[in-house]
């Protein structure tokens, strides 16, 4: 006994303050939100759109990137022969509607992030939010990092939001993966399962559009294809303060990087 | 060298060799070489099928392993018609092969044990060797389970969906009150269609297929590519990305043992552990991103060497953060062995006998707590691993406990072996340029992944595009093991059971 309280000492307290303080600091090399200088693309040019890997990028406008599609690979900006594409530090990547994923030209300046959930969901949801994880031919990534906010570190629980065993007990699904088509069946029964009202959050690249994976007959090309979708979580696979940042945002904890209520 | 199966054509981990040179047996001979070669304490890597240049026909590969020699031995054999004798009963453990190539090509292993379909897909010719009605779709894990019959016989049925955050998968409990009779596994929930998208690659999206294979073996699946890739174009990537690459191996293996420890004490109720190496895992997670940027390793492995360079105040950076992960770790982790009541949960449950395990052709941790040596770091090593040695750590009893050890023990050594690399990284390019594929050639990649042996099989064809490629996770060996561990077993202690495997569900459905 004398030695699990010495090694408790020995641990120290290690929950983040955030968001009440700053964020945990991310790698210096980290990949968010990118940022595309459009002023400088040749007329033209098609390198980015050749080089991406899942079409994230935009065949006539270069200069849209589709978050929804983007693996954060970076094969975009080492084509671009101006340079003029860049990844931010930007965690802050979680939408509500599939079409403000896309960074696009005439959008550069205002950053669109998920907003609350409205008055009435809130109301129910915001101080309690009891989530049915469901990994749809998911490469356990988004898995891994979604269960590392139940850790101490991040105690996702401080915030009233918490992973059950079972539907039943759920206000909501978060998925993962692509969604194949071998799991179409358990992700519609378990939605089904969930009482009403419900929401359903997609994380990862995979779970908005396939990823990799877009255009796979195996699979579904995302969970929008089966269930509505309430919050799409872009990355491959996005970093947990990314997934964080946008179930706060969700049950209107955080807006405009302020604290709520 | 090898005298007994002069038939099979002799290579090493990495080496590209003409598809002229692997033999074509005869199936009688082919059969033999295999059965031979496991008599020889030779295992099974990979057999699986491909397209033959005899109309009608499909080519099947093997690929043994022999640990003791640090080769390989390939060889072929064409299959015509739709069937072939099935090896399963003289070699147990090829049974999962030849259901994959029963369910990718449609032949029928006659004789098979328990045929069953892998992964619940369609067939790649056409031919359903369930004869399957092709307007029908096909619904995993639906069909018979092995069952027992009798007086308060029952049977508990679990997944896909699971209670946890974490991937889906059937398993079908033959009880009797709460021990357990028998487990059947019943996979395929995670089907992504990869090895089909990788022919007549690389394209663009070749290195992501790689790097999603198993999410938390990114580094180990994508540096084997990435030497397949290297192989076939004659490039020799730097010793320093050699160097980068074997960090993040052992970083990718650091994160993955915490967090199964940390996992197991959970799953026996000894919270302290548990929440500690939870937090843990992500400071080794937070190590590999200090690298690239993603805690997973993304961006990191790219044909030709790495995709990201150190410099030494990273490299100093990584070794202070290393330091203080030991710390943490070595106490976090002692705890489990001084308490009582962990090691009364983890010590005699699932046992998996030596012999079983061999059969099995187990790999990693799994096999080396049962006291099978493999390590392919060690046995076929390749990059940094030909030069810089980690040692062999082994179990005897391949229970529970052993399998929590094992992993402490090769955390402490993974870290060892990450320090003496930061103080010795050669100079050199991060990255090499790549030239296009040799065409006609075959070659196979190895590398100790933390759960086992990752293998890549990659054929090209005259263009020098892969005509197949073949990829076997080490889940794919191990999975039957998890089923054989929880016999006469507690159907309660399924989750550690389960933990100490902790196997890849979509690495196996691929």
């Amino acid at each position: 006994m004398i030695k699990v309280i010495l090694a408790r000492l020995q641990q120290k307290h290690r929950t983040m303050t955030y968001p009440d303080g700053a964020p945990p600091p991310l790698p210096d090399r980290f990949r968010g939100r990118p940022v595309i200088d459009a002023a400088k693309c040749p007329d033209g040019c098609r390198a980015c759109f050749e080089a991406c890997p899942t079409g994230a990028l935009d065949a006539n406008d270069p200069a849209r990137i589709d978050l929804g599609k983007c693996l954060f690979c970076t094969e975009c900006a080492h084509a671009c022969p101006q340079k003029a594409i860049t990844h931010s530090n930007n965690y802050q990547l979680a939408a509500r509607n599939r079409s403000e994923l896309i960074v696009a030209r005439e959008r550069q300046a205002v950053e669109v992030v998920g907003a609350a959930l409205d008055a009435k969901l809130k109301k129910l949801l915001g101080r309690s939010l009891k989530l049915r994880q469901v990994s749809a031919a998911g490469c356990n990534a988004c898995e891994a990092d979604t269960n590392v906010l139940g850790t101490v570190g991040w105690d996702l629980g401080r915030f009233g939001i918490q992973f059950v065993a079972s539907p039943r007990h759920a206000d909501g699904l978060l998925v993962t993966g692509p969604v194949s088509k071998n799991m179409e069946l358990a992700l519609k029964k378990t939605y089904d399962a969930v009482s009403d009202p419900r929401i359903v959050i997609a994380v990862g690249t995979c779970a908005i559009s396939g990823g990799p994976y877009i255009g796979h007959t195996q699979v579904n090309n995302g969970v929008a294809a089966l269930v509505p979708v309430d919050l799409y979580v872009p990355g491959c696979p996005p970093h947990p303060l990314t997934i964080l940042d946008g179930l706060l945002r969700l049950i209107g904890r955080i807006e405009d990087g302020v604290r709520k209520g | 060298m090898n005298d007994a199966r002069p038939e099979l054509a002799m290579l090493t981990n990495g080496q590209a060799v003409r598809r002229p040179s692997i033999p074509v047996l005869s199936f009688e001979a082919f059969k033999q070489a295999i059965l031979d070669g496991v008599a020889a304490r030779q295992r099974v890597s990979a057999l699986f099928g491909a397209p033959s240049p005899l109309p009608g026909a499909t080519r099947l590969y093997v690929i043994l392993a022999d640990d003791e020699q640090n080769l390989l031995f390939a060889g072929a054999t064409d299959i015509e018609g739709d069937s072939f004798p099935s090896l399963t009963p003289r070699c147990p453990q090829v049974h999962l092969f030849e259901r994959e190539i029963a369910e990718q090509f449609g032949l029928r292993p006659v004789g098979h044990p328990w045929f069953k379909p892998v992964r619940y897909c369609r067939s790649w010719t056409g031919r359903d060797a369930w004869d399957r009605p092709p307007d029908q779709p096909i619904l995993p894990a639906v069909g018979d389970f092995y069952r027992v019959d009798g007086e308060q016989v029952h049977e508990v049925a679990v997944g896909p969906v699971h209670a946890g955050v974490i991937e889906p998968g059937h398993f079908r409990f033959q009880c009797h009150g709460e021990q357990v009779f028998h487990l059947e596994i019943a996979l395929g929930f995670q089907h992504r269609g990869v090895e089909e998208a990788m022919i007549g690659g690389p394209s663009p999206r070749t290195i992501h297929y790689a790097e999603t294979l198993s999410g938390d073996s990114t580094v180990a699946h994508t540096t084997t590519y990435c030497q397949v890739v290297e192989a076939l174009s004659s490039c020799q990537e730097t010793a320093r990305a050699q160097t980068v690459r074997g960090i993040a191996l052992e970083l990718e293996r650091l994160a993955n043992h915490v967090g199964d420890l940390g996992a197991l004490a959970g799953d026996v109720g000894f919270l302290p552990t548990a929440s500690y190496c939870g937090r843990i895992r992500g400071d080794f997670l937070n190590m590999t991103a200090l690298l690239c940027g993603n805690r997973f390793g993304r961006g990191l492995i790219r044909p030709g060497g790495v995709g990201f360079d150190v410099d030494d105040a990273r490299l100093a950076e990584l070794g202070r953060r290393l330091d203080a992960g030991e710390k943490d770790t070595s106490v976090a982790v002692n705890l489990l062995w001084s308490t009582q009541s962990v090691m009364a949960r983890f010590e005699d449950a699932g046992p998996l006998p030596r012999n079983v395990a061999v059969e099995l052709g187990m790999v990693g941790p799994a096999a080396r707590a049962s006291g099978v040596e493999r390590d392919v770091r060690r046995d076929q090593p390749s990059g940094i691993f030909c030069f810089s040695h980690i040692p062999v750590s082994s179990c005897e009893t391949g229970d529970v406990f052993a399998r929590a050890i094992l992993r402490w023990l090769e955390i402490q050594h993974s870290i060892s072996f990450i320090r003496d690399q930061l103080h010795a990284m050669p100079s050199g390019a991060a990255r090499v340029p790549v030239k296009a594929l040799a065409p006609g050639s075959l070659v196979v990649a190895l590398n100790e992944g933390w759960r086992g042996e990752v293998c890549h099989v990659a054929l090209t064809d005259a263009q020098g595009r892969f005509s197949r490629y073949k990829v076997v996770d080490p889940s794919f060996h191990n999975w039957p093991g998890l089923a054989y561990a929880l016999r006469n077993q507690e159907i309660s202690d399924f989750p550690i059971c389960n933990k100490s495997f902790n196997l890849s569900y979509c690495g196996h459905d691929l």
